[in-house]
């Protein structure tokens, strides 16, 4: 009998559903969760009210990120408010007997860098938490989306949640990139092109030539920011790179658990002929280094242009002219040579070694400008170890950078790395919303060689400029 | 948690006619330091509402008693960004029951039916409808009809339907959630993971 062509989507998502529901959601398996402690106390009081016990235990990992100081982790956590939510993590976990990485373990950083770097996340998963860059792990060909409490408390409870089926996206980008434009530059072009809502509703597959040369950081800084044109997730089909990351990697399976898997997930590929219900093709020659000048990731550009007017953006003219008036720019404005204030590198979009690398080259001899203030953060211990041993740390602390400890820091703002109000910063982070790094901060999102270039020089510059 | 049982809701409406309005502006991330699920409401549009020193912002619609009720209508793409459950739970703690817009983000969207926020999208002109009629009268009432997924201008009696599955139309109606359906079909879930590789 012939199968049907079927996407890599279709193929996860089918091997999970438990029971389908008419006219309802999948009941849908998750074989990963991971947990940290902002979103999942209120899940476990739920648990409590309600007398229920954790189903499978070794199915949730527990790490803090969103909450946790990025300096002297090594004191007690000041905030009572903060400590006591790092305690309930810890306590909930012991309680119900889920692997915990708190803050001082050495494997502790943010839970979409620690999942894949440990191993955890794995080709064909469903992977969930309650935080939306969990599409991150879609690099690995998993289908992985962030959820809300009350599904954690589902998945904690009986190891599923109640999912409608998303509709399917292609998005091909093809040819070679260009000098200085990175995985993250990708991304924003895309989303800049699709909007923060063009893609609400659907699941992303991106495929290509420049997703099959990416590396693996390069694809989860890509699948990261999947959410940010509304999507539910993005994913890519595991290859030899995907493969060869994940190899050796600590709960990696091993021996002949290995040859197995490996078995399946080079089965993971969407077929010849299976149909999306949307597809979009970009050209890699048209993505320059991006810069956002908004308040939302869909108002992005490439750095060497000029913010577009109203009309032009399209959407409602008052929320445009809100958004624009809220970052002290004007249609029309070039966004090179503009000053900024801070710099921030971290985050899971952009907290891993390679990020790193590219911004260290273009650091490298030269010195932090004066007036900037810059958060230099990686997204885990491993990373910070990597940053040490590779000598990255010393070409920062040369050029007048400071490293800090890991977490989300100024991705969020809900430690003490708040950019104050008004003031600008080159961010590598996924969210440029208003007061998303602090209230009144001005976000301007890019990579990590944009970052690095507007941290030497203090104002927005194209990065192609310093590349040698 | 359990909810109230949601079927036929008249009531006044709170405009706020901005677009991709995302859930730092909700409830920004500091407010989220709780750990039970209480006093979200308080900070609902914190920044949008209240000024530095924590006096209320007066243009802002919050701050405006002319303007009350349990549906808030606001403008395409609402809720977009963080999954933070805590942005529902801010808009119910607050009173609303029902969120009205063109559209919805997704996980946005699951939160809310998930804790008995109703959303309803509805066509962006008659979106445009109700912001009309609102700022004609702000005490014009709007009818909310889950059982026959209508909305309704009662000043004008213009009407648009809603679409909803029947799944979580039935768990609305009746105040059941997610974790009961699944309780239920414990055993069904075990033999399922006794198949799976990971
Ligand atoms: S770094 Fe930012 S986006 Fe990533 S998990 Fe932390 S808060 Fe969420």
């Amino acid at each position: 009998m012939s199968q049907q062509p079927a996407t890599l989507f279709d193929k996860v998502w089918d091997a999970h559903v438990v029971r389908k529901i008419e006219d309802g959601p999948d009941v849908f398996f998750i074989d990963r969760h991971f947990i940290h402690e902002v979103t999942s106390p209120v899940a476990f009081l739920g648990l409590e009210n309600r007398r229920l016990q954790v189903m499978f235990p070794n199915k949730t990992f527990a790490t803090a990120d969103h909450n946790t100081p990025t300096i002297n982790q090594h004191l007690p956590v000041s905030d009572p408010l903060s400590a006591n939510q790092l305690k309930a993590l810890e306590t909930n976990s012991a309680k119900y007997g889920i692997s915990h990485w708190g803050l001082g373990n050495p494997k502790n950083g943010i839970v979409h860098v620690v999942g894949p770097e440990n191993g955890i996340t794995l080709p064909g998963m469903t992977i969930v938490c309650g935080d939306s860059h969990t599409s991150t792990h879609g690099a690995f060909g998993a289908i992985a989306f962030g959820i809300g409490t009350s599904e954690v408390e589902m998945v904690l409870s009986s190891q599923c949640i109640m999912q409608p089926k998303p509709k399917k996206m292609l998005i091909n980008v093809n040819g070679k990139l260009g000098k200085g434009v990175t995985p993250k530059d990708v991304v924003l072009y895309i989303i800049a092109q699709l909007t923060a809502a063009g893609a609400t509703g659907y699941f992303i597959e991106y495929a290509g030539e420049v997703f099959r040369e990416m590396s693996m950081e390069g694809r989860m800084t890509v699948c990261n920011m999947s959410i940010e044109m509304g999507a539910r997730g993005g994913m890519i089909a595991p290859d030899e790179t995907t493969f060869a990351y994940i190899k050796g990697r600590e709960k990696a399976p091993q021996g002949e658990a290995w040859d197995k898997a490996l078995a399946y997930w080079k089965t993971l590929k969407t077929d010849e002929g299976a149909a999306f219900d949307i597809v979009y093709d970009y050209a890699a020659v048209d993505i320059e280094p991006q810069i956002t000048y908004g308040t939302n990731p869909g108002m992005g550009m490439g750095i060497s242009q000029r913010i577009p007017t109203a009309a032009a953006a399209g959407g409602s003219k008052a929320s445009y002219e809100k958004s624009l008036d809220y970052m002290g720019f004007h249609e029309n404005d070039a966004m090179l040579g503009k000053k900024i204030d801070y710099v921030f590198i971290g985050s899971c979009t952009n907290g891993r070694i390679e990020d790193f690398r590219a911004f260290a080259s273009i650091v490298k001899g030269r010195k932090k400008a004066d007036h900037v203030t810059a958060w230099i953060v990686p997204g885990s211990h491993i990373v910070e170890a990597q940053i040490r041993e590779e000598g990255i740390y010393d070409i920062l602390t040369e050029a007048g950078f400071q490293l800090r400890q890991p977490g989300c820091s100024a991705c969020l703002a809900m430690n003490d790395d708040k950019i104050p109000a008004g003031k600008y910063a080159v961010s590598t982070s996924n969210r440029n919303f208003e007061g998303r790094q602090g209230p009144g901060a001005r976000t301007l999102l890019a990579s990590p060689l944009v970052a690095a270039a507007a941290a030497v020089t203090g104002v927005v510059t194209d990065p192609r400029d310093l590349i040698a | 948690m359990a909810y109230d049982k949601f079927t036929v809701l008249t009531s006044t409406a709170v405009p706020l006619p901005i677009e991709n309005v995302d859930t730092d502006q909700i409830i920004p991330a500091r407010f989220l330091k709780a750990t039970e699920r209480k006093g979200f409401g308080d900070n609902l549009f914190r920044d949008w509402r209240y000024n530095n020193d924590d006096s209320p912002k007066q243009d802002f619609v919050l701050n405006n008693p002319i303007y009350s009720g349990k549906i808030l209508v606001a403008g395409k793409n609402f809720g977009s960004g963080s999954s933070r459950e805590h942005a529902a739970w801010a808009i119910y703690d607050y009173g609303f029951r029902c969120v009205v817009s063109s559209f919805f983000a997704d996980i946005f969207k699951n939160n809310s039916l998930n804790i008995g926020i109703l959303p309803v999208q509805v066509s962006p002109g008659f979106l445009d409808k109700i912001f009309l009629a609102v700022e004609a009268d702000p005490k014009a009432e709007i009818t909310v009809d889950l059982g026959n997924q209508s909305i309704t201008i009662a000043a004008t009696g213009e009407s648009e339907s809603f679409a909803i599955n029947s799944y979580k139309k039935h768990n609305l109606m009746n105040g059941y959630d997610d974790i009961d359906y699944l309780q239920a079909m414990k055993e069904d879930i075990q033999t399922f993971a006794a198949k799976s590789i990971y």
